[in-house]
């Protein structure tokens, strides 16, 4: 890959137009499920490159480990045993943020640029600017963000955006040992999606395909699933996500109320600050906290 | 490795069968990926479990654990029946033809020659009839019924499709489907490879699972062939390396063997390893024994080694028996030995039975652990609840822990399972005072020198002797051992063509095993080394990815021993007329006056095609063996014999003779074995790609994929026994138990053998008592004392247990590992060991 500029296309609860001047291209990662030996090594590398540390959890029976996303694994493999007619199968399927062309998280969020969306296709949370209100899980419809309950912010994949930029891949694709998972422009990656079904038709998935859900505007992480016709098999994938309608409500209607709510609470706040002054905060108050 | 990882992908059928490659080999997996995204490769694996391999396989089929020669010689029975072999290749390049002395038997499951007392074989019968003049007789038209495919035909005749169904619980369609599939690549133009681990080498019978593999690729032509061979996916970092230099007990590097007790001199010791030629106008290159091992001897004592001591062979210590690891085990549990040094190993987790192993430990004087974590061997003293529920105050042994540095803050060489010695550098320092290795051993050994030179001592010629040319003896560099390695010329080495002419001069870096010599002329440290580090510098740091012929050679990308050669036996590439058997995987030809191509020739380069040279160089008779003569402890030929504890109590083709009647084992071991009418399962342990071995427990981010011990049980048996998915659950053997959460799955089926329904249960091995991962039970807990009879390798793949629902089961601490595992040193502060998996993992950020 080239250098990325990373050029907003937009930002949460912000009306300021995005610049136009360059047209960067694209970005996808194929996730290749049928390349897929579920090694973790994407998890690993994730951890490593954003410097979160998971917990030492427990085994609840699988080898799905942390057995959810968390604030500290953005990604996360899951494992389902499936037997339909005597066949047996094991699909393991890297989960994470599908960086939606249409994002629900974004038009969800109440904060200004909180989220973001570049003009590569990336969606990424700025978590300086999030409020922890927790509407970008709602508006998901993969249900991939997750409250921190130490900062209660909110994280997720950043699809490596501070990688992307300076020409290199996502850590997980650098870390991948099967070329399961690849990264390039988005047109790249569905030529390379195109010869890998093809290939998998000869061996018998009849099924195989490309997932790149429609009901979201496409996604800038998508799969080579061997069974195309049932994406839930893959540890409940959605069939067809769709942006929660309850968001669109939110968007039209509610948003701009509740922003005007915020605006006065800031105001309030402003006013208070100049009739009161400022809080104090009691003295045994800070020992608590200590 | 006979041949790459790299050359997977050149294979049409992948067998992954006694191993798990994609799991513990996720990395070099990536071939067999290329191969089926691009060559359109068949993945077979037969396994117990269906596997993370076999998620991706285009067919699964499961089989009973230590069963698989059952399995193997059931195939060799199939392609030869249907006459689905490369006949041409079998003919030319195997000893099929050769003819078997009379006296050689096998009946009720033995073979001639075993004395039931000593519970090994006299071999004498083990062999090919001789004409006068001592060459083996062959019968080229295949008549003789003595001939060796006539007995291997004889002795598989037994491994019916039902037989084998019976014995190994793989459904006879499934079985008859592999054999199919296999039996395809006898074509000359399509090839096998097989991909094992320790899924084979861990039974009582684990290098007979090897060789019947070797026997059906050797009938199938595939051995010498891009995309064949018999593929060992070593399972460390640098064991292959270790094999190499020769460090097990009966070894010297390049797998060369010490002397015995009963070797007195140079001369006998040498005439007993030196091959005679078994066939006419054959290389028999182990032939040049005695200039590789004058070579080692010049290494190890420079001028002190002359003619006149014999080289210093008094010196080399004679074995009376073999010191495996279970041996020395044993001996320490008999008390017979008093210190212990523990060198980049963590024997109480990786021994079987681990109670005796502690029991075993306990009765040393002093333990010396070497060693960049806190293993639980140098704890094994320390109480750490019911998972090392010892009484400190009762054990008396003395335990050092050193701290070392690991492979990355340190520069050297690791050989890699396709042979090659590749060069890594330092990527940063090790924390604390961790000390190399090498420097350790070196203090050790100047301390001991000077000791020597004041006191005395019974016999201290070969310390006060031993060379010891290293600029700084204290440490020898890396650089300085691998020169040592590769070895150098003693005196002008003049060429063979022009005698007028030096072609090495001495002191200079030898640049091939062909230029060694027995006059003590040459020096060199470990002779299939040799070419690694010649004049023209370090050839393992080589980093030229170029790739000419397209197969995966790139032959200047590091260096592989022996000679920089790829695949072995690459001459059985081609035709004994020289021509490629597949014109496309053409490695290596005849230019009219000598052989060379993308690979390194695997034979003398100037003996023209249809010469009576055979391609098989490094045995006596140039041919690869069906037959394998005197070489394996419990046989010529593999037999299914039952591990040592198995769910049937009997073996259905020889009840008189149920397990390997050669195996490693002790007898007052056998009473600790138990019996299926209490432990009716099938136990087997393993790893896991989120692991490496004991190691990686000790670092955050893998503890958290994978942070407390597991066991897998089959659906059926979860619901006979009432466990549902995630309950805690203790499994029992004979030697003791383990408690771990149980995983329920699909994965691991009942299977029908000898009309009995047997249970298998899958045991990950990777948690204990030391790291960051949930505190564990170490599974070898579990596992049976015996081992292979020809490596001694122990029986971890297969034994009996039996599990119940644990229902006061509580979820395991996270080790505090800093309380444990700080070393108080005399001069220095603390070392904090049992935080260094972690300290590697966030060092280089902390130090930005």
């Amino acid at each position: 890959m080239a250098l990325q500029s990373l050029d907003i296309w937009r930002r949460s609860a912000t009306t300021t137009p995005s610049p136009q001047q360059r047209e960067p291209i694209e970005v996808a990662k194929l996730i290749d499920v049928t390349k897929c030996i579920g090694c973790k090594a994407c998890q690993s590398a994730c951890q490593e490159w954003n410097d979160v540390r998971e917990e030492i959890g427990v085994n609840v029976g699988t080898y799905q480990n942390p057995h959810d996303l968390t604030a500290n694994s953005w990604t996360l493999m899951r494992f389902a045993e499936i037997e339909e007619n005597g066949n047996l199968e094991w699909l393991i399927r890297k989960d994470g943020c599908m960086h939606c062309a249409d994002p629900g998280c974004l038009k969800a969020c109440p904060s200004p640029g909180a989220i973001i969306q570049y003009k590569n296709g990336i969606v990424d949370f700025a978590e300086e600017n999030c409020i922890g209100c927790g509407y970008c899980i709602k508006g998901c419809p993969f249900n991939i963000p997750r409250l921190s309950e130490k900062d209660n912010k909110v994280y997720k994949c950043t699809l490596c955006s501070d990688r992307v930029s300076v020409g290199l891949e996502p850590a997980c694709i650098k870390a991948c040992p099967t070329q399961a998972l690849v990264f390039g422009s988005k047109d790249d990656m569905k030529d390379h999606a195109a010869e890998r079904i093809a290939e998998l038709k000869e061996r018998g998935f009849e099924n195989a395909g490309l997932y790149d859900p429609q009901g979201v505007g496409g996604t800038h992480v998508m799969y080579v699933l061997h069974h195309a016709d049932k994406p839930e098999l893959y540890n409940g994938l959605a069939k067809d996500p769709q942006i929660n309608p309850m968001v669109s409500i939110w968007k039209g209607i509610t948003k701009p109320l509740a922003l005007m709510a915020m605006a006065g609470a800031i105001l309030g706040g402003f006013f208070h600050y100049i009739g009161i002054g400022p809080n104090e905060v009691e003295e045994d108050e800070e020992e608590e906290k200590a | 490795m006979t041949n790459t990882w790299m050359d997977i992908k050149n294979a049409n059928v992948i067998l992954v069968m006694g191993g798990n490659a994609a799991e513990a080999h996720p990395v070099g997996f990536k071939w067999v990926v290329e191969a089926k995204a691009h060559n359109k490769a068949k993945l077979i694996v037969v396994d117990p479990r269906f596997t993370r391999t076999a998620s991706v396989a285009d067919y699964y089929a499961p089989i009973r654990s230590g069963t698989d020669i059952a399995f193997l010689n059931g195939v060799i029975r199939y392609i030869l029946e249907k006459g689905q072999v490369q006949h041409e290749y079998v003919k030319a390049y195997t000893n099929a033809s050769f003819i078997v002395r009379e006296d050689f038997k096998f009946e009720d499951g033995l073979f001639s020659g075993y004395n039931e007392k000593e519970h090994k074989y006299d071999k004498t019968s083990w062999a090919y009839e001789l004409d006068d003049k001592g060459m083996a007789k062959v019968d080229e038209t295949l008549q003789n019924p003595r001939c060796v495919i006539n007995l291997l035909k004889h002795h598989v005749e037994r491994y019916t499709p039902e037989m084998v169904s019976s014995i190994t619980g793989t459904p006879q369609k499934q079985f008859l489907e592999i054999c199919e599939m296999l039996a395809a690549t006898s074509a000359p133009d399509r090839t096998l490879t097989s991909l094992y681990a320790l899924g084979w080498t861990q039974h009582s019978i684990g290098a007979q699972n090897i060789r019947a593999l070797a026997m059906l690729q050797l009938l199938l032509g595939n051995i010498g062939m891009p995309g064949g061979g018999v593929n060992a996916l070593r399972g460390h970092s640098n064991i292959q390396g270790l094999s190499d230099l020769g460090l097990m007990s009966d070894l010297l590097p390049g797998y060369m063997t010490m002397p015995k007790d009963e070797d007195l001199d140079r001369a006998t010791y040498l005439d007993k390893r030196t091959p005679k030629l078994l066939r006419p106008g054959q290389m028999n290159y182990f032939a040049n024994y005695p200039k590789f091992f004058v070579s080692l001897m010049k290494a190890w004592y420079g001028p002190a080694a002359t003619k006149d001591n014999d080289f210093a062979y008094d010196w080399m210590p004679k074995l009376d028996k073999v010191y495996d690891g279970l041996r020395v085990f044993d001996l320490m549990h008999e008390g017979k030995i008093n210190g212990y040094f523990c060198q980049g190993f963590n024997p109480l987790a990786s021994f079987p039975n681990k109670n005796k192993l502690s029991e075993s430990l306990s009765k040393l004087k002093y333990l010396v652990v070497m060693d960049p974590l806190a293993t639980e061997t140098s704890e094994f003293w320390k109480n750490h609840g019911e998972s090392n529920d010892v009484d400190a105050s009762k054990i008396q042994t003395e335990v050092f822990r050193l701290p070392t540095t690991l492979f990355a803050e340190e520069e050297g060489s690791l050989v890699n399972s396709s042979r090659w010695l590749q060069w890594h550098w330092k990527g940063a320092d090790a924390p604390g005072e961790c000390r190399t290795d090498v420097a350790i051993m070196s203090d050790l050994f100047l301390k001991l020198r000077e000791m020597y030179k004041k006191e005395g001592g019974a016999f201290p010629d070969p310390i006060l002797n031993l060379h010891w040319p290293y600029h700084d003896a204290e440490e020898a560099t890396p650089e300085e051992l691998a020169k040592e390695y590769n070895g150098k010329a003693l005196a002008d080495i003049m060429d063979p063509n022009d005698k007028t002419k030096v072609l090495i001069k001495a002191g200079q870096q030898l640049s091939s095993f062909a230029q060694l010599a027995d006059d003590g002329t040459t020096s060199c440290g470990t002779w299939i080394f040799c070419g690694s580090w010649t004049e023209a510098g370090n050839q393992m740091a080589r980093r030229d990815t170029a790739d000419p012929s397209g197969l995966g050679i790139a032959p200047n990308w590091a260096w592989a021993w022996p000679a920089n050669r790829r695949i072995l036996y690459n001459r059985a590439s081609c035709d004994p007329s020289g021509k490629p058997w597949d014109a496309k995987r053409k490695l290596i030809g005849w230019d009219g006056t000598k052989w060379g191509g993308y690979d390194v020739p695997d034979f003398k380069a100037d003996i023209p095609p249809g010469d009576a040279m055979n391609p098989f160089i490094m045995t006596n008779e140039g041919v690869g063996r069906l037959f394998a003569l005197d070489k394996m402890a419990e046989g010529p030929f593999p037999e299914h014999y039952e591990p040592f504890e198995n769910p049937l109590g009997t073996n259905p083709l020889h009840p008189k003779v149920v397990s390997n009647p050669a195996a490693r084992v002790f007898d007052k071991d056998r009473e600790h074995f138990g019996t299926n009418a209490e432990f009716p399962y099938v136990g087997t342990t393993y790893r896991l790609t989120e692991h490496f071995h004991f190691w990686t427990k000790h670092s955050k981010i893998n503890a958290s994929l994978q942070p407390e011990q597991f066991v897998e049980v089959g659906e059926a048996l979860a619901q006979e026994k009432g466990i549902a998915n995630g309950d805690r659950v203790i499994v029992r053997s004979k030697r003791g138990y383990i408690k771990a959460v149980a995983v329920v799955t699909k994965r691991i089926k009942a299977l029908d053998v000898a009309g009995k329904r047997v249970h298998q249960i899958g045991v990950p091995i990777h948690w204990g008592f030391t790291g960051a991962a949930r505190q564990g039970f170490l599974a070898n807990t579990l596992t049976p004392f015996v081992g292979d009879a020809n490596t001694q390798t122990p029986e971890f793949k297969s034994f009996l247990v039996n599990i119940e629902k644990d229902t006061d089961g509580k979820v395991p601490a996270v080790p505090e590992a800093t309380a444990s595992a700080t070393m108080k040193t005399a001069d220095a502060g603390d070392v904090d060991l049992g935080r260094r998996g972690w300290l590697f993992g966030r060092k280089r950020k902390e130090e930005v």
